[in-house]
């Protein structure tokens, strides 16, 4: 283990990123904070008006609700107009959760959506429990909490409004943010009920009735984006927007390979640089999730600091920086195609037997690259420290994982520091860190004025936590019957200590087709690795899909089967994969998923030469997806992707516009990144800086997307991350149908297609 | 120094280099932070801006080329009448995700709108490439043009 390895091995917060993705802490903070703060506030409701909303979070309304204001907990306040504001507590990265979770509140309290105004809270674990935009966990995890946030409103507006008119509480009903009596159509309306309701006791939720699916008013329609508006006129909503009086403007410029250090640099010829007004060098904490060395230059303006850069010469101490080389990563890893992994991960039945009493079979070496998140809006972050105290506006997909970052990077108290979320212009997993973030705090320590960090295009590409590249040297077996006998996965991915897959290039137990195959057996060999690595959408299954269906796909063509039979054929009778765990995979739903996507896109049609349909399934994050790529291939290898068809299951739909948006997108993000994305390293440097290099889907590529889901009444999951897996496979067993090729690299570019 | 018409007014900016990066001064400079950074290369959109109506990358365009021309940005295109056509139809179809590029995407789309009124896929393709969406919104992008196309025609 080198110095750069070591770094990255005891890195605390990569190793927490990956909880984070996957919600492994979710059940925890439920029932230990997120679950007892919530009892506890709306046990104090009584007064009506400040339930410990936090203080010091002047941008929102919060801790200043009229005399009047009915709140009776942390997310509804209806004020005596009628209006009615609901707090929505997770990061909005693009997921939809800010129309989505007010919906889920909106719909118990049955309030009229036209009277709803949004707004987003503030970072708080007392009050919130855990706030978090990763893992395609907020729905699921929140369902309940947010279900009985709007239930305890709307039942105490119902006890006023009996009590007003001396009625029993059960001849009244709710809608449109109104109590009716049901035998003489009195009616008043939420606004008039908010001074009285406001007087009343909290109930306690075991006595709140939840509505069923069938009583759904704005669940599971198509309600449109709560900041669309202020999106399409240009109003500041994202990180980058913040303006604050007297601010200046940064950047951090970090070695090149990751972890070296600044020895030396120009640094008086940058200051006396136009609109410059200090630069100065950063030595950190040694941590490449929180603040690494570099060199700071602060300006009048975004182009003062990104001009002075030009001019920037560091000289960089890379003793216990990356030398990582993608190019000889590969090769090593291609030396061991063939053979077993060092350890054996996972192991069901016999598969030697299966193997050896085997009527075919098929080996074949898979291969994906690294890639990054490329989010929009780059990476930054505004900061003011003063009189001891750390304000910071960030678009953070882990506010509070920040405070606790910049608190260890800088030695502030975190009651010290308040953190504001702001939009944020796309996350795909990287604002899980927060790096960024501790690089403005400890910008913002030494100029005392409020100060805007802003990475540039290079920056961002060059400084990720990637989607680590992978291997998978696979072989698969078929009985007499044509069916799958046996299944060998001997994946080669990296680890930073020798010990533990780097974070996002894990394989957990139930990936396909684990649990599924009678004969299976998993086995692990790690290549040494500095460079960086994270969550990215759908951590590992992103990636694993594209082997494992793929390859399924392989032995249904050597089978001489239909790959739709061959599929459904493993899932076998109806059951879930692990009894009493509703988040596993149930092989009804996803049979379910197959069927409908084969349905709709008209699988077994007849297509013209150089045209195929490819089938997918995959399950991740508790959702079951499957796919259906309609793809033709010219003679030049160029693609024209005509439609893919999405069916899924994730439970009731929430958002229908933002879950049908989500899968529509997850679809593009799929395509743009097998077509011609790969990061690579060389001496410890990233060869791509920007789109020219990193080329991301455009309109002109774009298929149609046809998204489909199936209604149940199983418990609701996320919409962020299951519906990408699926795709690259789909496509690369389409292409198959089309031309005879296997594609077994990813990008396709790698094999010349293109288009 | 230089001199700016943006949105119909003119400012005079004495501390401002003349090779600034239009969507700097926009930016920094002006507050209308609508027009976004997203590459500074030309490559991205988002920060796509009208000058003389004609849809520019305000990231490679140096202030100077914008001197004497008209600059519009997305905070003006809604008119006093109420949002335009194009705005309106984002929100009906619920066009964004994250919503970063939508401000460029908008830009784009009104300048061509504005040369035909009519587009088809092949001229929303040819107009729309050079901005990104990295949500991978572009379905509904495409659907809100021909949607916002459909009003301007009925209202003609």
């Amino acid at each position: 283990m080198n110095a750069a390895q070591r770094r990255l091995a005891r890195d605390p917060n990569l190793r927490h990123a990956i909880r984070e993705a996957e919600g492994g802490i979710e059940r925890v903070w439920q029932q230990d904070v997120s679950r007892r703060t919530f009892l506890k506030l709306t046990g104090i409701a009584g007064g009506g008006l400040t339930l410990g909303f936090l203080a010091g979070a002047p941008h929102t309304a919060q801790g200043q609700a009229a005399t009047g204001d009915f709140a009776p907990n942390a997310y509804v306040n209806i004020a005596t107009d009628g209006s009615i504001l609901i707090y929505n507590k997770n990061p909005e990265v693009g997921q939809g959760i800010k129309t989505a979770f007010p919906m889920i509140v909106a719909e118990e309290l049955d309030a009229a959506w036209d009277d709803v105004r949004v707004e987003q809270s503030a970072i708080s674990a007392e009050i919130y429990g855990r706030q978090v935009a990763g893992g395609s966990r907020s729905i699921p995890s929140e369902w309940n909490e947010l279900r009985e946030a709007g239930a305890a409103a709307r039942a105490m507006l119902v006890r006023a409004a009996a009590e007003e008119w001396g009625v029993p509480a059960a001849e009244c009903s709710t809608a449109d943010s109104a109590v009716t009596h049901d035998p003489t159509g009195r009616r008043l309306g939420y606004g008039e009920l908010a001074d009285a309701a406001a007087a009343l006791p909290v109930p306690d939720p075991g006595t709140l009735s939840l509505k069923s699916r069938d009583e759904y008013r704005l669940l599971g329609r198509r309600i449109t984006g709560v900041d669309n508006e202020d999106l399409v006129t240009g109003q500041p909503l994202f990180g980058i927007d913040t303006r604050l009086p007297g601010m200046v403007y940064a950047s951090y410029s970090k070695c090149p390979a990751t972890g070296g250090r600044v020895r030396d640099a120009n640094l008086d010829e940058i200051r006396a640089l136009p609109g410059v007004r200090d630069a100065f060098a950063i030595e950190g904490n040694d941590i490449t999730t929180e603040l690494m060395p570099g060199v700071a230059i602060v300006g009048n303006s975004t182009w003062a600091t990104q001009n002075a850069r030009a001019s920037l010469r560091v000289d960089w101490d890379e003793s216990e920086a990356s030398t990582d080389s993608w190019s000889s990563l590969e090769e090593q890893a291609r030396a061991l195609s063939g053979r077993q992994g060092r350890e054996v991960i996972d192991e069901t039945g016999d598969v030697d037997g299966a193997f050896e009493t085997a009527a075919q079979t098929l080996e074949a070496f898979y291969s994906y690259p690294f890639v990054s998140h490329a989010p929009l809006e780059p990476q930054n972050c505004t900061a003011w420290y003063r009189d001891g105290r750390m304000e910071i506006w960030a678009p953070s997909q882990t506010p509070q994982l920040a405070i606790q970052n910049v608190s260890n990077a800088l030695g502030i108290p975190e009651r010290r520091i308040t953190l504001h979320q702001t939009r944020i212009g796309g996350g795909f997993g990287r604002r899980i860190m927060n790096d960024y973030v501790c690089e403005a705090a400890a910008i913002a320590m030494q100029v005392g004025v409020p100060v805007k960090l802003q990475w540039d295009r290079a920056d961002d590409m060059a400084h990720d936590f990637y989607r680590p590249g992978g291997f998978h040297a696979l072989k698969g077996s078929l009985d007499g019957a044509g069916k799958l006998s046996g299944w060998e996965d001997h994946f080669i991915t990296f680890t930073h200590d020798g010990r533990e897959p780097v974070t996002g290039g894990s394989i957990r137990g139930g990936e396909f087709p684990d649990g599924l195959a009678e004969n299976y057996r998993m086995t692990q060999t790690m290549l040494p690795l500095a460079t960086p690595t994270g969550p990215w959408r759908a951590p590992g299954s992103n990636a694993i899909a594209f082997a494992v269906q793929s390859f399924h796909h392989e032995l249904a063509v050597a089978a001489g089967r239909d790959h739709l039979e061959f599929l459904l054929e493993i899932m076998g009778e109806p059951r879930w994969l692990q009894d009493g765990n509703a988040n596993a995979l149930h092989t009804g739903r996803a049979a379910g998923v197959i069927r409908l996507a084969a349905e709709r896109a008209g699988w077994g049609r007849p297509l013209p030469p150089g045209r195929g349909l490819g089938l997918a399934f995959y399950f991740c994050h508790a959702g079951h997806f499957a796919e259906v790529a309609d793809v033709s291939v010219d003679e030049n290898r160029r693609l024209t992707i005509h439609r893919v068809t999405v069916a899924g299951d994730v439970g009731p739909i929430v958002n229908l516009s933002g879950a049908e948006n989500q899968c529509e997108g997850a679809v593009m993000d799929g395509l743009s990144t097998m077509l011609g994305q790969e990061i690579t390293m060389e001496n410890g440097r990233v060869q791509e800086s920007n789109f020219h290099q990193y080329p991301l889907m455009r309109i002109n590529n774009a298929p149609a997307v046809d998204v489909h889901f199936v209604d149940s009444d199983y418990p609701p999951t996320g919409l962020g991350e299951p519906a990408l897996p699926p795709l690259a496979p789909a496509v690369c067993n389409a292409i198959h149908a089309a031309t005879g090729h296997r594609v077994r690299t990813l990008p396709l570019s790698r094999d010349g297609y293109h288009v | 120094m230089i001199s700016l018409n943006v949105n119909g007014e003119v400012h005079v900016l004495e501390d401002v280099d003349a090779a600034t990066p239009l969507l700097w001064v926009l930016r920094d400079h002006l507050g209308l932070v609508g027009t976004k950074y997203g590459c500074g290369g030309g490559y991205c959109g988002a920060c796509t801006v009208h000058l003389n109506g004609s849809p520019v990358r305000s990231c490679v365009t140096p202030s100077s080329a914008a001197e004497g021309q008209e600059v519009g940005t997305i905070e003006n295109l809604a008119g006093d009448a109420g949002l335009h056509p194009l705005q309106e139809a984002w929100i009906e179809h619920d066009v964004p995700q994250c919503g970063y590029c939508q401000s460029g995407q908008i830009m784009s789309a009104a300048a061509l709108l504005a040369r035909n009124p009519s587009p088809g896929d092949a001229d929303i393709d040819a107009a729309m490439q050079g901005n990104i969406c990295r949500c991978g919104t572009y379905q509904r992008i495409r659907a809100a043009i021909h949607g916002a196309a459909e009003k301007l025609g009925g209202a003609a």
